[in-house]
């Protein structure tokens, strides 16, 4: 059977040699492209980020990402956000007092995390929903890796989420429909990211 | 739960290999930093730090390829450190597949690049890398050293210097004891402590370790992750018997 495709959108965003190379040891036919017909084409879509919400969706924006992304939640084609790429995901970000509009297709709002030690960084342990594909077969025990100062907090209407506490219960990684999301970096999460990106690329072929 | 503390070896890598000796195990080649890198994945280590210790800039291009290379293979964090200037330093290191990066002398000289760097990329990519020593002549006793621990005298108080790289956009602090590093002797815990007092962002504790015991006390004065070097590298403590003791001493790991 031939692998599934899945195109790691580049728009200028941060170190993505990991996440192709995780994506493509997970399974997947794996191109970084900055091209919207390859992006539609794909059995599945890969959104990274990283960086400031507003740098991100700049970046997504200038690409026309954001249409992409609609069409195929609209259409119900995969699509997966990582970390800032999870963020652009909701209707908002706002940091440092500056308000952005996402993507829109998760309702609320990316903030600041109510912490002392900021930004989050490190291995922490998720609560993820029953029944979530990405967590299919993982054990709750398992660690993911975290980097950022900001996340969402209100699970979406319809959604099922994994909950990571760090002073306060925010979003670790989300699915509604064929859209998922993880705050996490699964590429950078050793053998548990592993099992998950291989779960979101099983997922494909089916 | 919460985070675990992360525990992290450090390589020296000039010209593309890995120098101060590495004495591993079943490891055909130990001056190969990406063999390194993944066996010490395999050890159960949370990070990676590369320092990259070269003298010239073709070894400094050498650099970007072992960075590559270790990011295609080893799927856990990992930071380089060493000769970061500016901005574009940083960019091109994140490309290689780098996904933070250590600054030191650079900040020192001129404060305003952690701002540059982190407005550019996030504070989450920067690590304050401070080599402190004891210093009469400052305020808190400590003082931020450059070049490598020769001690050369900056006049900067480092607690101070501390609270302020984190204010301009430091993400991180990768705090060491020039005075403890080599000593075997344990972490500089009154250093670890002053600093956590100073600054919000994680702190990383470094210089001084030479068994697994050394490594819960910096944990309870204030580090969020440790890291070592030699101990590692020779087999003297296993990144394991680390998480073994930090867990019995009621820290979180992974």
């Amino acid at each position: 059977m031939a692998k599934p495709s899945v195109a790691l959108f580049d728009y200028g965003s941060g170190n993505l040699r990991s996440a192709f190379r995780a994506l493509e040891r997970a399974g997947g036919d794996v191109t970084l492209t900055s091209d919207l017909d390859a992006a539609r084409r794909a059995d599945g879509l890969v959104v990274p980020g990283v960086g400031a919400y507003a740098a991100c969706m700049e970046g997504v924006l200038k690409h026309g990402l954001d249409t992409v992304i609609r069409e195929r939640a609209a259409a119900e084609a995969p699509v997966l956000g990582i970390c800032v790429g999870e963020q652009v995901l909701f209707e908002e970000g706002v940091e440092h007092g500056v308000r952005t509009s996402g993507v829109g297709i998760f309702e609320g709002r990316v903030e600041l995390l109510a912490a002392q030690r900021i930004p989050h960084m490190g291995w922490n342990t998720v609560e993820a929903a029953a029944g979530m594909r990405l967590f299919a077969g993982i054990d709750p025990a398992e660690r993911f890796y975290f980097v950022h100062s900001y996340a969402a907090k209100a699970v979406p209407p319809g959604a099922l989420a994994a909950i990571c506490t760090h002073d306060e219960p925010f979003i670790a990684a989300v699915e509604r429909g064929s859209v998922s999301a993880t705050q996490f970096h699964p590429e950078k999460s050793g053998d548990a990211g592993y099992a998950l990106l291989s779960n979101w690329i099983k997922d494909l072929a089916s | 739960m919460t985070v675990a503390v992360r525990v992290i070896p450090c390589l020296d890598v000039d010209a593309g290999r890995v120098v101060k000796g590495v004495n591993f195990e079943n490891l055909r080649d130990a001056g190969d930093p990406v063999a390194l890198a993944a066996a010490y994945d395999a050890a159960g280590a949370d990070e990676l730090t590369f320092l990259d210790v070269s003298a010239s800039s073709g070894d400094r291009a050498t650099m970007y390829d072992v960075v590559a290379r270790t990011a295609e293979q080893v799927f856990i964090p990992l930071t380089v450190g060493g000769g970061v200037r500016t901005a574009d330093d940083v960019d091109r290191l994140l490309r290689a597949g780098a996904d933070k990066v250590g600054i030191n002398t650079a900040a020192i000289a001129r404060p305003e690049v952690i701002s540059e760097i982190a407005e550019r990329f996030g504070n989450q990519v920067l690590v304050l890398s401070a080599d402190v020593a004891s210093g009469r002549d400052t305020d808190s006793g400590w003082e931020v050293t450059t070049h490598g621990g020769q001690k050369r005298s900056t006049g900067l108080d480092a607690v101070e210097w501390c609270a302020r790289a984190a204010e301009l956009g430091a993400g991180e602090i990768l705090l060491n004891s020039i005075d403890s590093d080599g000593m075997k002797q344990g972490f500089d815990l009154k250093l670890i402590a002053a600093v956590r007092a100073a600054v919000d962002i994680p702190l990383i504790a470094s210089g001084g370790a030479g068994k697994a015991a050394d490594f819960p006390p910096a944990v309870d004065a204030g580090a969020d992750a440790v890291l070592a070097a030699s101990i590692f590298h020779f087999g003297d403590v296993a990144i394991g018997e680390v998480k073994q003791v930090l867990r019995e001493a009621g820290h979180p790991v992974r």
